[in-house]
């Protein structure tokens, strides 16, 4: 029972290749604004706030009909992708990595914003003292300071990323070899009878998420006793 | 042989110049308005009367309301141009009251953090800073292992190892045992003559300051309310 078909290896190799990457590419910017956030006032944060929260409260059905909109051939940002960089958005991989990446940000930015609320800031002072300049006191001790709620974001980031359904579904369809992903899949399978391909890839999901949350909630409370 | 500083040109002519310092605080204004020209000065006051506060602004971790700060020539703070040289540049040791150590790495990249900038001679070398604070033991140690004396002799070296040209401490012996503490003032009576690098020390305690410096400031609700030998002032 638990033999993988080579296309069923292939949709977790794809699933967590591009969760991954999907994950890489919010990381600079889930950090830069969880830090904006956390560390300044400024005109129209609870606007960034709020957008940057919505697709944690929105549908992911809704979220996917954004993105679509926004991303198709037609939409502003999809016809401007096209004209200029000859790069189609929607129905590719491209979607998959774009719904993950907008579904798992909140949640990066809110653990990242946790972990630098933690940091004394008494700290980062005292290393301006001794000389350092505020790029170098941002990488030597604001970040490994907060390193386990930016860790814990991360790890929730990829695991809410791999667990995406809605959304993806909406820009990316389910195109065997192209954009289906595990949740996709299963779901195709239960849609066909083929229960024991859905259990299969339920239990890769299972095993993904119990050790992405498991790993969260330990490093949590290694943050919370030190 | 006497060791020269890389600062005893400016020890010499040590002039920390304060004009119309305000800050509003919760239950007075600080207000101070003096010249500190001694390299041994006490800011001595009760709790709460605004040393911590006055130390935080030489420093540039704490803005006034208006201020005209400079350090022999060097201007740090200009309320009315609403200028601050940036803490980085001030090139002050500061020793604060609270843990400061840095959690995540060890007493030896503890003291090194600050070491770019190059002594002139070779009295701040971290040999022999380690040496005369007695450290070198622990060189490998995790921060959250040290004892409370260990730490502030640890967080003495790794100012002194920033090679500044003033040397800030708030209450460095508080909280400390009398034996620890009566360890750590013989090395900070020791420290000047070694290293020649002025120091403004607060504190509460009329003994330390007689022991260490040649000057006290007494503050007291906010304002300087005399000045002078510390053991005549205090004694």
């Amino acid at each position: 029972m638990m033999s993988f078909s080579p296309l069923e290896w292939q949709i977790v190799r794809f699933t967590l290749a591009v969760c991954a990457f999907s994950t890489l590419l919010i990381l600079p910017v889930g950090l830069a604004t969880a830090w904006l956030l956390d560390r300044y006032h400024w005109p129209g944060k609870l606007l960034v706030e709020t957008i940057v929260t919505l697709p944690l409260v929105l549908p992911p059905v809704a979220t996917g009909l954004v993105l679509l909109k926004l991303f198709g051939r037609r939409g502003p940002i999809g016809y401007f992708l096209s004209q200029h960089f000859d790069v189609d958005v929607v129905f590719t991989w491209r979607a998959v990595v774009l719904a993950t990446a907008v579904m798992s940000f909140p949640l990066l930015v809110r653990s990242a914003r946790v972990g630098f609320q933690g940091v004394d800031q008494r700290l980062e002072q005292i290393a301006r003292t001794l000389g350092a300049s505020d790029v170098r006191v941002f990488f030597t001790i604001t970040l490994p300071l907060a390193s386990r709620g930016i860790t814990a974001g991360i790890v929730l980031a990829f695991a809410r990323a791999v667990g995406e359904f809605g959304a993806t579904i909406i820009v990316a369809g389910n195109i065997p070899g192209r954009t289906t992903t595990l949740s996709l899949e299963i779901f195709s399978a239960v849609q066909l009878g083929h229960d024991a391909t859905a259990y299969r890839l339920l239990i890769v999901c299972v095993v993904v998420a119990f050790s992405a949350v498991w790993l969260s909630e330990v490093l949590m409370k290694r943050r919370s006793m030190g | 042989m006497v060791k020269r500083s890389p600062y005893e040109e400016t020890i010499d002519g040590m002039k920390l110049a304060i004009r119309q310092l305000s800050l509003r605080l919760q239950q007075f204004t600080l207000g101070v308005d003096l010249d500190i020209q001694h390299p041994r000065t006490a800011i001595f006051g009760p709790s709460g009367a605004g040393k911590t506060s006055l130390l935080e602004i030489i420093a540039g971790l704490r803005k006034p309301e208006s201020a005209k700060i400079s350090f022999n020539g060097q201007l740090f703070d200009d309320s009315g141009r609403n200028y601050s040289l940036p803490v980085r540049l001030r090139k002050l040791g500061y020793v604060p009251q609270y843990d400061s150590l840095f959690p995540h790495l060890s007493v030896q990249r503890n003291l090194l953090y600050g070491s770019n900038r190059k002594p002139k001679d070779h009295t701040l070398n971290f040999h022999h800073v380690i040496d005369f604070l007695e450290i070198g033991h622990l060189l490998d140690r995790h921060v959250h292992s040290l004892s409370r004396g260990e730490n502030q002799r640890v967080v003495i070296a790794r100012a002194l190892l920033s090679v500044p040209q003033l040397l800030l401490l708030d209450e460095p012996l508080t909280s400390l045992d009398a034996k620890l503490k009566n360890a750590i003032l013989q090395q900070l009576q020791a420290l000047h003559r070694e290293f020649a690098i002025p120091l403004l020390f607060v504190t509460h305690d009329p003994a330390e300051a007689i022991a260490i410096c040649e000057e006290a400031l007494l503050l007291q609700a906010g304002r300087i309310t005399a000045r002078g030998n510390p053991a005549e002032l205090l004694g």
